[in-house]
């Protein structure tokens, strides 16, 4: 076995302090240390999306970090989306009801990705949304589904918070 | 995009379920992280493998030394061939479909053994604690290659001369046939037109977001093998294991979690699958295997190129007259699957257009490169490109209009059912079964405004922009037979339980099939569980290929369903002493209609089937409540569309973008339009992929050139154009539910009409395009040496 | 595709990164990684050691001093695409980033590390190019500046000594209401140009252009500023067929070529960037 660090991280608000050795990815780590497989891996070379997770918030791809970078930061994983156990946000709802989804294997990065653009601009037009998920690859729905799940959820996003 | 109404999979009215955009049950827990995909499954003691393959197109292998790779902390076991021999009946794995055609077999080994044929072929299993060190090991294995004279191009490999793909072969001749009907000499003797032309046509592999992948477990104690794999094709997948190992079926069971996206190449059983489980084998430890990208290029099927030369017969007015010519397809170094690709190519060809003769010779080329199988729309692209590039020809060249020489050539609405005299895979005719192609073509053209085009085209001139139109029709063969199982169950607990062998891997299967079972049996989705590519579920099962699974399961399921709603209304009839037709099914309750209080639980009805030791069956009926449906279908169901696409070109970078994209299809019913909707825009963006994108080079060595996602340019968001699609509904009057295939439908003639636009929009320049995919750095050459 | 063995450094200043470097075979610096990473799980670099800078305090800023941008190396290019200052002061760098791969990437990615790494169809090392950036590296003796203009010394070379590391960029800043223009032709969205030009120009009230920096990247093997076009442009009007005619010198670039894109075929898009870039930057300038 190579060099082990020890790192905590928080992650879906959960700490987790462990043993990690230090080529690790942060995706794998995740995926094969501790069990959470919601976060996928789709090309290893940073260009596919489908690993992406928010990183003290903001969007990055997890296969282009090491785990022990993650040390006294906090992540948010498709795992840690959803308000509650039988609730669902606002955007994975968006997903569901417009088809944004097919097989899901990219559906955790286009989420994550969504998450932190709606958070920045509340009121996208669909360029911008096309724009937004252009570093995450869908070979199901040539994106038009993502896309209208995406301006859909801006607009139950917006509803809530206005109400 | 978004359906007008979704409903959610639940309610009580069960039969209007059918034909409604209902809420996929798949989605809740892949939009949460709880889906469960290959590589997501965990056995606590389970070992990483890691694959040597390959660097070399073509080379002997002297000797493979593991001692240093063996030694690697962390390393398990490295295996090859040698190692694998005492547990094989067979090494080589024989999946090809069976044709007369072929000239000599080219199975895959389990492993590379004494000789490589292309990049990536695995030579070594290497079995570690984890990928990582597997991979460090892997590295280590030294294996002395003698290289060996490679074959890139798929013309080349004919030539007398040809280097030889592998080296104890007589030629490179993999198969050979003939497609023709008609007076095709005779026709093109006394044709005023003939107009020839070459075609160069490229597809690239599936890349699936998920790549392939197993986890195979040996239970020494029952002595049987589990293997769960991304495959498209569960049962298969297990008889290949049953043929290679020379077990009986009862101890192989394939798994299928969820999967990742097929498109094809997983529909393939792979060395890696049977490495894999003949190493957990061997070890005592389960072992899981993940491809990476890099072998997804190298290591998983792919299309690739086929060649074509063709000339078309026309009269004065534009009619078809005749269709003759020959195609070289790349068949890479071995047998995957079959002859099945070039063989949609060439039967395809025609079937849109009335046209009297045709003749179509077709030779499969070895090449030293990764096994070429189907990838969404397998080969029918192709032959649709070239009737429809030939079309635009003779319209050019006789001066009529590109959609009105269509019209005067589309199979007649009236002439339908049309008997073609064409054999598909199996024995029969092709018969295109139901559609009105002309109406489908004018209502196409319409929504482009087609008839507004020219002018639209002539005021974008003068402002210096360069904006074409193009159209393209197809056909497709959909529904591919003979069967697939689907059961039925009603379990004592009142739910429903479904099993297939249809395969699910991101097209709603399950959806699907809950949406007709569920609207058999009282409407609420929520109480029924499908299972797919289980090779326990059901004792026999097909897949997910050719846009078959709502034709042959779905049909099945309706049987199946049927079956069980008749046995629970006879048998609740006599429980609650009413005739059956004053019955429903509703909340999981057989009750008496208008009389909600009288009811019996589905569950109970099931209980009562389920026999109890000494008393005796009520009412003499049958034991359990459970049906199997085996719809049997040998002819293919046909569905059509046009696309029109209106693109601009910037003649200065060559960058091509859409202005306008319809999709006018035929898929038959539709179950359910939302999932129709993604099947069909899906296919249209790996189209235009296809198109404008994809390309999967290799150098003069045969050695891929394109193995990232930088080098090989997938489509994205931004390049995609919104797509104003609307469909016709013909119902096939071959299945019981009316539908056809959509799983491949709107990537057929995608290129086709991208390619037609972009050549009419530099149509000022003489540009003529007769290949895919383009490229902006090949327009700016046509505009400028267009210009000169 | 896995990363190898390596051990791992996260030093918490410069000095002692300088010093690691220094003292490591085989080392390898890590800013952003959105180069680095992707190498290392694709195995096409083995390096011993692998030297973290993200623990680093100090090197993430933005200011403007002395008539200058100055950028800390470990600068984020998204804390550069959402800077006022750089919005204000230096727009086109705003511009050049929302080509630079995609948000994730820009999240993470740094200025020091695309300067280092020096892609030559990157879009960062083209906009120092256009402004005759100086690039501040520390080594063992202290900090020293390196103009832009030697800053490349080949193909995908930063001219530094192994054990020197980039801490800082300053962009020395053209007046405000300049004109400036940024254009790009890649495949897709986020892709690396195969032709890119960055344009400022100082435009006088009488239309007449007063002063001009046009460089073009993606090209050659590192940014080129295009010196024959600038002096062409002095003196002169903003007519795009100007403009046209003097940005034919891109032909005469020293273009590399592959299987994506022939070297002919770059020239050419230099030609069309960079006049395009000119029309952009005129039109700002005059605010037309």
């Amino acid at each position: 076995m190579g060099e082990k660090r020890e790192i905590t991280v928080s992650i879906n608000g959960k700490t987790y302090t462990e043993e990690v050795e230090v080529r690790f990815t942060l995706a794998d780590f995740m995926r094969q240390q501790l069990g959470l497989t919601g976060t996928h891996l789709g090309c290893e070379h940073g260009v596919c999306g489908a690993c992406t997770i928010l990183f003290d918030g903001q969007s990055a791809r997890s296969c282009l970090m090491l785990a022990v970078q993650a040390n006294g930061h906090e992540i948010t994983t498709i795992e840690g989306i959803a308000p509650s156990e039988d609730e669902l946000h606002p955007l994975q709802e968006a997903f569901r009801d417009n088809h944004g989804l097919q097989c899901g294997f990219c559906t955790p990065g286009m989420l994550t990705t969504l998450l932190e653009f709606l958070r920045d601009n509340p009121d996208p037009t669909e360029e911008e949304v096309r724009i937004a998920i252009s570093g995450n690859l869908c070979r199901c729905t040539g994106y038009q589904g993502i896309v209208a799940a995406a301006l859909d959820a801006a607009q139950r996003l917006r509803e809530a918070n206005g109400a | 995009m978004a359906p007008e109404s979704v409903t959610p999979a639940s309610g009580s009215d069960g039969g209007s379920l059918f034909g409604r955009s209902v809420r996929r049950i798949e989605d809740a827990a892949l939009v949460t992280g709880r889906g469960r995909f290959v590589d997501d499954i965990r056995f606590p003691d389970a070992a990483h493998a890691a694959f040597v393959r390959s660097p070399h197109a073509h080379a002997t292998i002297r000797s493979v030394d593991v001692s240093l790779a063996s030694k690697v902390k962390g390393v398990l076991a490295v295996f090859t061939l040698d190692d694998f021999r005492p547990l094989l009946a067979k090494e080589r794995l024989a999946v090809g479909l069976p044709s007369p055609s072929y000239r000599q077999e080219r199975d895959r080994p389990v492993l590379a053994g004494a000789e490589v044929v292309h990049v990536g072929e695995p030579v070594a299993i290497v079995i570690a604690e984890s990928r990582y060190i597997a991979e460090d090991a892997s590295a280590l294995v030294e294996i002395d290659f003698d290289l060996l004279p490679a074959v890139a191009d798929c013309r080349a490999a004919l030539a007398p001369d040809a280097p030889l793909v592998h080296s104890d072969s007589p030629h490179n001749e993999l198969a050979a046939f003939e497609l023709a009907y008609g007076d095709v000499e005779g026709t093109f003797a006394a044709a005023p037109h003939v107009f020839s032309d070459t075609f160069w046509q490229h597809r690239g592999g599936s890349h699936s977001i998920e790549g392939r992948g197993c986890v195979a477990v040996y239970d020494g104690v029952r002595e049987k093998l589990t293997l769960f794999s991304s495959t498209q094709a569960a049962h298969s997948a297990r008889d290949v294991l049953v043929d290679l190992l020379g077990w009986d079926e009862t101890r192989i069971r394939v798994r299928t979690p969820d999967v990742g996206g097929g498109f094809g190449p997983k529909v393939v059983f792979y060395q890696e699958d049977v490495s894999t489980a003949l190493a957990t084998m061997l070890i005592g430890r389960p072992v899981r295997w993940a491809e990476d990208r890099r072998e997804h290029f190298i290591a998983s099927t792919q299309e690739r190129d086929q060649y074509w030369d063709v000339e078309i017969a026309v009269d004065d007015d534009g009619r078809v007259l005749g269709l003759r010519g020959s195609m070289i397809h790349d068949h890479g170094a071995y047998t995957a699957r079959g002859i099945n690709l070039a063989y949609n190519s060439a039967l395809v060809v025609t079937l849109p257009y009335d046209i009297p003769a045709y003749r179509m010779g077709v030779t499969l080329a070895l090449t030293n490169k990764v096994p070429s199988t189907p990838v969404r729309g397998a080969g029918h692209p192709q032959g649709i490109f070239v009737m429809e590039r030939m079309l635009d020809r003779a319209a050019t060249e006789l001066g009529i209009d590109r959609a009105e020489i269509r019209r005067r050539n589309l199979v007649p609405a009236e002439k339908i059912p049309y008997e073609r005299p064409l054999k598909s895979r199996g024995d029969t005719f092709v018969v295109l079964d139901s559609g009105d192609y002309p109406a489908c073509m004018e209502e196409a053209l319409r929504r482009c405004d087609y008839d507004g085009f020219r002018e639209r085209q002539a005021r974008a001139r003068d402002e210096g922009r360069y904006i074409g139109i193009g159209v393209a029709n197809y056909v497709k063969g959909t529904g591919r037979g003979p069967f697939e199982s689907v059961s039925v169950k009603v379990g004592t607990s009142g739910r429903v339980l479904v099993h297939t062998g249809a395969a699910a891997m991101g097209q709603s299967t399950r959806t699907m099939l809950s949406q007709i079972v569920a609207g058999q049996l009282g409407g609420d989705m929520d109480l029924v569980e499908v299972v797919t590519g289980d090779s326990d579920g059901v004792p026999i099962g097909i897949g997910g290929s050719a846009s078959r699974q709502t034709v042959t399961a779905g049909s099945s399921a309706a049987i199946a369903a049927t079956e069980v709603r008749e046995k629970l209304l006879a048998l609740a009839a006599i429980m609650l002493e009413a005739s059956p037709e004053d019955l429903e099914i509703a909340g999981g309750d057989v009750r008496v209609k208008g009389v909600p209080d009288m009811k019996v639980g589905l569950g109970k009805l099931a209980n009562s089937v389920g026999g109890t030791p000494g008393y005796t069956l009520p009412g003499g009926i049958d034991p359990g409540m459970e049906a199997t449906g085996n719809f049997l279908v040998d002819d293919l169901t046909f569905c059509n569309g046009t696309q029109v696409v209106e693109v601009e070109v910037d003649i200065e970078t060559g960058r091509v973008t859409f202005l306008n994209y319809v999709v006018r299809h035929d898929a038959g019913i539709q179950i359910n339009p939302m999932i129709v909707e993604g099947q069909v825009i899906g296919g249209a963006a790996h189209g235009i992929g296809n198109a404008l994108y994809e390309w999967m080079g290799y150098d003069e060595n045969a050695q891929p050139i394109t193995t990232n996602f930088a080098e090989y340019l997938m489509i994205t968001a931004p390049e995609m154009p919104s797509f104003d699609l609307s469909h016709m509904a013909s119902p096939s009057p071959l299945n019981p539910l009316g539908v056809k295939g959509v799983g491949e439908c709107g990537l057929v003639p995608a290129t086709s009409a991208i390619i037609a636009a972009i050549e009419d929009a530099l149509s000022p320049f003489g540009a003529r395009l007769t290949h895919s995919p383009v490229t902006p750095a090949e327009l700016v050459a046509l505009v400028h040496a267009g210009a000169k | 595709m896995k990363p190898p063995p390596f051990s791992y450094h996260d030093p918490d200043n410069v000095e002692d990164a300088v010093a690691l470097l220094g003292s490591l075979e085989n080392s390898k610096v890590l800013a952003g990684g959105q180069s680095l990473m992707p190498m290392l799980n694709m195995r096409y670099v083995l390096p011993d050691h692998v030297i973290d800078l993200n623990r680093i305090e100090g090197l993430s800023y933005i200011r403007e001093a002395g008539g200058s941008l100055e950028i800390g190396a470990m600068t984020r290019q998204r804390d550069l695409e959402f800077s006022e200052l750089v919005s204000r002061r230096c727009p086109v760098v705003r511009e050049a980033l929302l080509q630079v791969g995609h948000r994730q990437t820009r999240n993470r990615g740094t200025i020091g590390g695309s300067l280092s790494h020096l892609d030559p169809a990157a879009e960062l090392p083209l906009i120092c190019a256009a402004h005759d950036a100086v690039i501040t590296v520390q080594g063992p003796e202290g900090a020293r500046d390196i103009p832009f203009a030697d800053f490349p010394a080949g193909y995908m070379t930063p001219a530094i000594e192994m054990n020197e590391l980039v801490t800082g960029i300053k962009l020395p800043l053209w007046p405000a209401g300049h004109g400036y223009g940024f254009e790009e032709f890649a495949r897709r969205h986020g892709d690396f140009a195969m032709s890119s030009a960055c344009a400022l120009l100082e435009v006088g009230a009488d239309g007449k252009i007063t002063r001009a920096s046009v460089a073009v990247g993606g090209v050659a093997t590192a940014p080129v500023r295009m010196t024959e076009i600038e002096q062409g442009l002095v003196g002169g009007d903003g007519s795009e067929d100007r403009f046209r005619e003097l940005c034919e010198a891109c032909r005469s670039i020293d273009a590399i070529g592959d299987v994506y894109a022939s070297a002919e075929y770059r020239q050419h898009l230099a030609t069309v960037m960079s006049r395009r870039a000119l029309v952009k930057a005129y039109a700002r300038a005059t605010g037309a």
